[in-house]
This record gives C-alpha cells, sequence and structure tokens, in this order.
C-alpha cells in the first residue's frame, strides 16, 4: 500500500501499525475550527471509520480556519461538506455524516460504534454532554478547547485516567465564556490544536509514545509558551455522572443559543425616545456609533455592568454582525431583565442608516 | 513567601498581565484566591482552577510550591 508507505517505513508503525489504524473507529464532534484539521489528518493516516457530526452549515466567515470548506461549500451542512472533501484525500476509508445536533439522546448509542471520540465542539453544554456519555460508554475522549491565542488539549477517560470533570467539575454561568464567533479566534490556533489532537488519537490507536491523559497541555500562539499541568482522577466526580447513567437520555440541554431571541430592525428605534442603546462589542471594534447616545458594555462584561443599564427603559443592542447582541438579550432575559431588543444589523449598518435618516429628515 | 503567579486566557485578561511575583503570607489556596479577588476585583465573577507546581490543586491545599497557575476553561471550537 502505497499510500500509507511513510507510515509504514517508520519501525515505530510498520504495517502492523497501519492495520491498527485501518481497523480503528474515531468519531469527531463538530467539523469547525478543531473538526477540520482532526479530520483532515485522521483521514489521510488511514483512520478506518471516521464519524463525523455537526448540525451547522458553512458560512463565509468560517472559511478563515475550517480548512475543508470553500466558496462551493458554503451554505452545506458541515458535516457532509467535511465527507465530500475527505472522500477526495482518502477513498479507503468509510467516512460517516451524521448532520444532526449531538443530544442525550442520541450521545450513547452513536458513541458505542466508535473506539475514540474527539471533541471538536464550540460550547460547554455539549462538552458536558460529551464528557459524560464518554464515561457512560467508556470510550477514551480526546479533548482541545480554544480561545483568542490560547489552546488546550488532554485525553481524558483513557486507561483510568481523568475526566473533564475531574478539572473543570461543572460548566461556567452562562454567558461567562465567550466562544469564537463572539470573541474572535486567530485562524491558525485551531489548526495547531486539532493537529495535537489528531496526534493524540494516533498515539491511542498505536499505543504509541505518552498520552496527555491525566494532564492538559495549555498553548500559547503569540508568547509560544506552553505548560503541562498534571491532573488527578476524581472518583466521586466520576461515579456521580455513572449514577445519573439511567436517567442521562431524558437530559435536555438549554442551549443559549435557543433562547428564542427574535432580532429586529435598527429602524424601529430611531425615530424612538427614552430608549437606550447598548453596544455589546469590545471597546477596541470599529466602527463607532456616533450620533446616538451609546452605553458601551461589551459582552464579557455584561453580567458585572448591569448597573449601567436603564432598566425602565426599553433597550436596544447591538454589535458588529448581530450574534453577541442576540446572547446578550438571552442573558438579560435569564436575568429578569426585560425590554431588550436585539438589533439585526451590524455596527457598519447602522451607522448608514442612521446617516440615512438623519438626510431624510 | 515570594511566589509567581501565571493567568491564562480571560483571567489575564483581568490582571492584565499574563505573569507577576507577589509576596503572600497566607496559608492555603482558598487564602491567595482571596488576596487576588482583593486586587483584582473582576476576579470573581470568573471560573478558573488552580495549579501549584505544574499540579492541579484544590481551595484547601498549602500554598508550598513557588509557581501558581490560574486556569480557566475554554469553550471555543
Amino acid at each position: 500500500m502505497s499510500r500509507y508507505n511513510r507510515h509504514i517505513i517508520l519501525s515505530e508503525i510498520g504495517q502492523a501499525g497501519q492495520d491498527k489504524i485501518s481497523s480503528a473507529k474515531a468519531l469527531v464532534i463538530g467539523a469547525g475550527g478543531l473538526g477540520c484539521p482532526i479530520l483532515q489528518y485522521l483521514a489521510a493516516a488511514g483512520i478506518g471509520t471516521l464519524g463525523i457530526i455537526d448540525f451547522d452549515t458553512v458560512d463565509i466567515s468560517n472559511l478563515q480556519r475550517q480548512i475543508l470548506f470553500g466558496t462551493s461549500t458554503l451554505g452545506k451542512n458541515k458535516a457532509e461538506a467535511a465527507k465530500q472533501r475527505l472522500e477526495d484525500l482518502n477513498s479507503d476509508i468509510s467516512i460517516i455524516a451524521y448532520a444532526e445536533k449531538l443530544t442525550h439522546q442520541n450521545a450513547i448509542n452513536l458513541f458505542n460504534k466508535y473506539d475514540i471520540i474527539v471533541d471538536g465542539t464550540d460550547n460547554f453544554e455539549t462538552r458536558y454532554l460529551v464528557n459524560d456519555a464518554c464515561i457512560i460508554t467508556n470510550k477514551p475522549l480526546v479533548f482541545g478547547a480554544i480561545y483568542k491565542f490560547e489552546g488546550q488539549v488532554s485525553v481524558f477517560n483513557y486507561k483510568k485516567g481523568p475526566s473533564y470533570r475531574c478539572l473543570f467539575p461543572e460548566a461556567p454561568a452562562k454567558g461567562s465564556v465567550p466562544n469564537c464567533s463572539e470573541i474572535g479566534v486567530l485562524g491558525v490556533l485551531p489548526g495547531i490544536i486539532g493537529t495535537m489532537q489528531a496526534n493524540e488519537v494516533l498515539k491511542i490507536v498505536l499505543e504509541l509514545g505518552t498520552t496527555l491523559s491525566g494532564k492538559l497541555f495549555c498553548y500559547n500562539a503569540l508568547t509560544l509558551q506552553n505548560s503541562i499541568l498534571k491532573i488527578s482522577r476524581n472518583e466521586k466526580t466520576i461515579a456521580n455522572v455513572l449514577k445519573n447513567k439511567a436517567n442521562f437520555h431524558k437530559t435536555k440541554i438549554d442551549f443559549n443559543c435557543e433562547i428564542e431571541v427574535v432580532p429586529i430592525s435598527i429602524d424601529a428605534f430611531l425615530s424612538e425616545e427614552n430608549i437606550q442603546f447598548i453596544d455589546v462589542r469590545e471597546t477596541h471594534e470599529q466602527p463607532k456609533i456616533e450620533d446616538l447616545n451609546i452605553t458601551y458594555i461589551p459582552l464579557s462584561e455584561l453580567e458585572n455592568s448591569l448597573n449601567k443599564i436603564d432598566k425602565p427603559k426599553k433597550k436596544a443592542l447591538f454589535c458588529q454582525s448581530g450574534t453577541r447582541c442576540k446572547r446578550a438579550v438571552s442573558l438579560l432575559q435569564e436575568l429578569n431583565i426585560e425590554n431588550s431588543f436585539s438589533i439585526i444589523e451590524g455596527a457598519s449598518e447602522i451607522k448608514n442608516k442612521i446617516k440615512n435618516h438623519q438626510n431624510e429628515r | 513567601m515570594q511566589i509567581t503567579i501565571k493567568y491564562f486566557g480571560q483571567i489575564a485578561e483581568v490582571t492584565k498581565l499574563e505573569e507577576e511575583s507577589l509576596e503572600f503570607s497566607g496559608s492555603l489556596v482558598s487564602d491567595l484566591i482571596e488576596v487576588l479577588n482583593k486586587k483584582y476585583s473582576k476576579l470573581i465573577n470568573k471560573d478558573f482552577q488552580i495549579a501549584q507546581n505544574q499540579e492541579l490543586v484544590s481551595n484547601e491545599t498549602e500554598i508550598t510550591g513557588q509557581e501558581i497557575a490560574l486556569l480557566p476553561p475554554f469553550a471555543g471550537g
């Protein structure tokens, strides 16, 4: 098999190792920034069965880092689009796309079909769901997560090692830790972190070297500083997850993004008085809106800045693209602050609309 | 005791530095958290774990090491 020649001629792998890779089954959760490089390397390496689950569709803003996609796959489901690209890369392996959301209802059956689970998700709710389902099905979990210029990698639930909950027992409060779509990310960072995850998968499959089980690798792309921190298994935490095994499939996730917030056009507010406009972008973001009286509260500081919110007034929240303000409004709703609205337009468009509005007067 | 503290992710954004050295006279990890919460008021709302000499520790652990790290969870992917 000349396709895998460069593996096979390594004495540490050989034909026997390559056979192990060919019989391995890995499921990648999320075909996004992390999922793309993970999938690309695992498919190239010849992982025999590669599952991809993602409900989302390809957006132009994904192409800065999600390297399996292109302009020809815009609007397509990510799992399907990834499968199409990977089949061209390696037609000798079996690639299964699940164009659906991972839930407590489908996770156990799905995980049981695979040997290794790889976490490329972008929110805590799914990360804890993946972790708990791995504990219940006794599958090793190759974990990766990113924030702006920093990344974390680990291997959980492997050979009696710790789980993600042994590191961070509970998910942080909703909205307190932003994700890439809200705060931005250096495009190459998920490439680095995802490639490290693919490497951990291959080491587990090949039983080669030492894995990151019991260790958290932390990487900073700006300083190139990295640390490996030891994590211990917490038996009580793991026992707690197993205790809820029978009820696992009944759990429902209250996804932030599913809280119904209907965005409204800025047009509805331009002629109104007694309204507070809130810019939830980070302070450095441009363009600034000059012709309105704006309160600046970055989404990351919203919960700590509730005193800046004029509660009796109507509140119109906006950001760069309409995503973060939606999240901010659902956060306010959770905190029982009513009468807040998410503006559909991003800052640049709002600026234009104000200009036109003033010209019309 | 002189200790070096490393800050990661959102924690470094609160402290506005990635590393600092400070003189610490308390005994437990929880004492140190209290000191840091006073120094950085926004820290109180952040989730993080603490590592001492590259090993994750609980709040009740005694501070013995020279290097402490404050580690937040990351959501992004």
